[in-house]
């Protein structure tokens, strides 16, 4: 087989004479392959954004009201003294940049990364299509989200500066935070969701049309790689999810240009004075609408990353999945609950206590199919000869991580102990294991894993080991603090990091050596990002002098991405894939090797 | 392996034109339809915001559309969806010059029907509310019928007047006449404590009106542009491949009736509810 994949590059190195202009071919490409990675690279760029803000909002926390290092001249200079005077950070600043971290930490690095780069480079090579079934969408799909990132990237510099209502937007607040201006951060927020959304639209119609129609002969759907049934059940949640938040990003929008009151109640007051507005609107309809997108959206966080962690698992273990059926049907399971879930992020807005009831319960039921397919994982480990490369310990390292974020997020589910907890800094310790630790772990797995499929060449293992020990450490120094002064009740949105509290010492029992902890997170904070510097060289360097693999199949995969030539050319396989059997079939007794490729007849 | 034996490489996409055979459908009918299950999600989105914005709402404006021209525009847009499937029916049966007919018929029906609707917004930004000074309200007309005045437009224009001529509307059934019925009033502007037109701006009810029924609007306009694309430039397609572009039609008539449905919804729920 392999002789026969490489035989094949000549092959089609000879039939290709069509050379395609290079707009055609790396800008305005069709290709899934160059869409996937256009989408990796911008997506690691925003992620890389979104860092470089949340380490400056760091700063002001740790020492609140003292001129930023460095970077405060650079805020000076190009935001202007409303925004930083003498370099310290300014509380509207701070409100931007902590609205944008959210967002585009979700919108525009970690959801087109997980579900816009890996989907599109991996799925079509995993069930053995030539390409997506609409590549001309597809290359819209990714320039739509461009779009929508640089009208993000533009809001920083209106006046009045970004988004200040956090990545939740929510009314009224949204909408009065600057009152005085038209064209406001938040109305470019609103737009650039609407692109973001219709790519995202366009991608999911894409993803989940390819994998019903495109599998290759044999591919039936018990023989998916997992990877393929969670870019499956993410597509249906972004399909489906989005459009209630696009209707209340519509809304919002109509509040804030054309004075509408969807949102807004009656006899609202604003700065002393009521708001002209006809009034009758509905704060509590904003929420409902946002976290009936928002927690189908955490799943779109993190089932691609349960995707990619089991390829690497199976993979780096040479034993079948444990579990497969099941993994599938609790993703399933998983995409379908998360849609009934969504009002424990506001168990503390007056909803009710039976509306409270039914969705504790709900959230209840989800947390079974999670822990069905984080115990399927760790089993897979049980008795299996682990390789431990870079790829690996990412993926042994997300289990852990998430279980933390997960457990952790019961105690919110209750409605009774979410008062407590809710709005504080253990809520960000929770969604901060799953997603940083968590998925973010996941995706630098896949990036080390497929990083030879893509270049031809492997990264840097003794510095990818550096990267990981690092990023473990630090990631945890982050995150586990905050949930101690979560448990203290220091609330998550103050500008000063809570050092208000020492106007109140017999109130805040207990705050004062919470607030310490700043210091400390935000040196980890910082030497997080010191901690990439080794991957993000190891990355480029790597692209050009990489040690060559010496086959297309260097880690000695079963799954079809690996039976191509390398790179995949245009049309990725020199002859159309036949698939003879399941995803996994490592180490069988009595074959010749100890991994069987999918598209090997017996 | 030979390597004669091998065959090129095919970068067709398959399935663009004929069905899957395990699936029974080709592509782009599978993308179709996951579209409008998303559009399902946001029309679904924006009449559930409705129910909870009436439901929590003390009063809610009524009769401010007038039901025939809704009805009128129901059944252009009934129409529109029966001629849309002849032009199908006619590609199906290879008749390229009744398919140009019907969809021809289909786009001057749509746009009827937007014509009709704009007519109906245009209506709604010359009805005006006042509110004068000393409490009285009144909605009704302006003299000269004056597209979407508002009190600060007014003092703002450049020979500002100093008053203004008023019609307003006639009672409601049941409620009493008021003498200044029937007769133009003469507001002073100083007078005047709040001016408005029946924008979105004036209550909830007409705030989701115009959201609800501009999206739906921009859906329309959405379906014109493809179907002129069809109409104009389809006989390219239609010589190099026949059943592409019959599926093409298809899949363009399923999204026409998706468009239809809606507005099913939207006429009851806005007109006469
Ligand atoms: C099955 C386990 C989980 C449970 C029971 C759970 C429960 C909760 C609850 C109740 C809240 C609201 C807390 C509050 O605001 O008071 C919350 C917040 C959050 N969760 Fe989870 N969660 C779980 C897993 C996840 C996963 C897998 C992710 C992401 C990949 C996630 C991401 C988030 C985010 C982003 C927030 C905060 C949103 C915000 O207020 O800004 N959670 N979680
Ligand atoms: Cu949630």
């Amino acid at each position: 087989m392999q002789t026969a994949a490489t035989a094949g590059i000549h092959e089609t190195a000879h039939h290709d004479h069509h050379e395609l202009s290079f707009v055609r071919k790396y800008i305005f490409s069709t290709d899934h392959k160059v869409v996937g990675i256009q989408y990796g690279i911008t997506a690691l760029l925003f992620m890389f954004l979104g860092y470089g803000l949340m380490a400056l909002m760091r700063w002001q926390l740790a020492y609140p009201g003292k001129p930023i290092p460095v970077f405060g001249d650079l805020l000076l200079k190009v935001l202007g003294p409303d925004m930083a005077t003498g370099g310290i950070m300014s509380p509207d600043l701070y409100n931007s940049f902590g609205a944008m971290h959210g967002t585009i930490m979700i919108f525009l690095a970690v959801v087109p990364l997980a579900a816009g780069a890996f989907a599109n480079y991996l799925v079509p090579l995993q069930i053995g299509a030539p390409d997506m079934a609409f590549p001309k969408l597809n290359m819209m799909s990714y320039w739509v989200y461009f779009v929508g990132g640089a009208i993000m990237l533009a809001s920083f510099f209106i006046p009045g500066g970004a988004a200040k209502s956090g990545w939740t937007s929510y009314s009224p607040l949204a909408t009065v935070a600057d009152l005085a201006r038209q064209i406001d951060g938040q109305t470019m927020w609103l737009l650039g969701m609407v692109f973001l959304i219709t790519s995202s639209l366009l991608g999911s119609v894409n993803i989940i049309t390819t994998i019903i129609q495109l599998r290759a002969p044999g591919m039936n759907w018990m023989r998916l790689p997992f990877f393929v049934w969670a870019q499956l059940v993410t597509a249906f949640l972004l399909l489906l999810a989005f459009p209630p938040l696009e209707a209340a990003g519509i809304m919002q929008l109509m509040d804030n240009l054309f004075g509408t009151s969807f949102f807004l109640p009656t006899g609202l007051v604003v700065g002393g004075q009521m708001l002209e507005v006809s009034g009758g609107g509905s704060p509590l309809l904003w929420q409902h609408l946002f976290w009936f997108l928002a927690h189908p959206e955490v799943y779109v966080l993190i089932l691609p990353a349960m995707g990619i962690v089991a390829e690497i698992i199976a993979n780096n273990t040479r034993k079948q999945i444990f579990g497969y059926k099941s993994l599938v049907y609790a993703s399933m399971a998983l995409g379908f609950i998360s849609f009934l879930v969504w009002a424990h992020h506001m168990y503390l807005t007056g909803m009710g206590t039976k509306i409270s009831t039914f969705f504790q319960t709900t959230t209840m039921i989800i947390s079974i199919p999670s822990v069905i397919i984080l115990t399927s994982l760790f089993l897979s480990l049980w008795g299996g000869s682990i390789r431990f490369n870079t790829p690996m310990l990412f993926a042994l390292a997300f289990l852990p991580m998430f279980g933390i974020g997960g457990l952790t997020g019961l105690p919110l589910g209750f409605s009774a102990t979410d008062i407590h907890l809710h709005d504080t800094y253990y809520v960000i310790g929770h969604f901060h294991y799953v997603v940083a630790p968590g998925t973010i772990f996941a995706l630098f797995a896949g990036v080390y894993y497929w990083f030879p499929k893509i270049t031809g060449r492997t990264m840097n293992e003794f510095w990818g080991k550096v990267h990981f020990v690092l990023s473990l450490i630090f990631m945890n120094l982050i995150f586990m603090p905050m949930f101690i002064q979560g448990l203290e009740g220091m609330h998550r949105r103050m500008y000063d990091g809570g050092a208000a509290y020492s106007a109140a010492p017999d109130l805040a029992h207990g705050l004062a050596t919470a607030i310490k902890l700043n210091v400390g997170i935000s040196h980890a904070a910082w030497l997080l990002g010191l901690a990439q510097v080794p991957f993000i060289i190891n990355f480029f360097w790597s692209i050009r002098n990489g040690r060559k693999v010496e086959s297309d199949n260097p880690w000695q995969a079963t799954t079809l991405e690996w039976q191509t030539p390398t790179p995949p050319p245009h049309g990725n396989f020199t002859r159309p894939p036949v698939v003879h059997r399941g995803p996994y079939e490592y180490s069988l007794p009595g074959r010749p090797q100890d991994f069987t490729p999918q598209n090997q007849p017996d | 392996m030979p390597a004669a034996a091998i065959p090129p490489l095919d970068m067709e996409i398959p399935y663009t034109a004929e069905a899957r055979p395990d699936t029974g459908v080709y592509n782009a009918k599978i993308g179709l339809w996951l579209f409008l299950a998303s559009e399902v999600m946001l029309f679904g989105a924006l009449f559930s915001s409705y129910i909870l914005l009436r439901v929590g709402s003390p009063e809610w404006p009524q009769g401010l559309l007038s039901v025939p021209i809704g009805a009128l525009n129901t059944f252009v847009l009934i129409g529109s969806s029966i001629t849309v499937v002849m032009s199908w029916l006619a590609l199906k049966g290879n008749d390229f010059g009744k398919f140009k007919l019907y969809m021809g018929s289909t786009i001057l029906l749509a746009l009827l029907f937007i014509s009709i609707k704009s007519f109906e917004y245009h209506d709604k930004f010359t009805h005006y509310f006042v509110k004068l000074k000393d409490g009285t309200e009144l909605t009704g007309h302006i003299e000269g019928r004056p597209f979407n005045w508002s009190l600060a437009k007014l003092k703002a224009s450049a020979n500002a007047p100093r008053e203004i001529a008023f019609h307003p509307d006639a009672p409601k059934q049941g409620e009493p006449v008021p003498d200044s019925t029937h007769q133009t009033l003469r507001l002073p502007v100083e007078q005047i404590a709040k001016l408005e037109s029946f924008g979105p701006w004036r209550n909830t009810y007409l705030a989701i009106y115009f959201t609800l029924s501009g999206l739906h609007a921009l859906h329309v306009v959405g379906g014109i542009v493809v179907m002129l694309y069809h109409w104009g430039a389809g006989h390219r397609l239609w010589r190099k491949s026949r059943e592409q572009f019959t599926n093409r039609v298809e899949v363009t008539g399923l999204y026409w009736h998706f468009v239809e449905l809606v507005w099913i919804f939207l006429f009851p729920v806005m007109y006469i509810l």
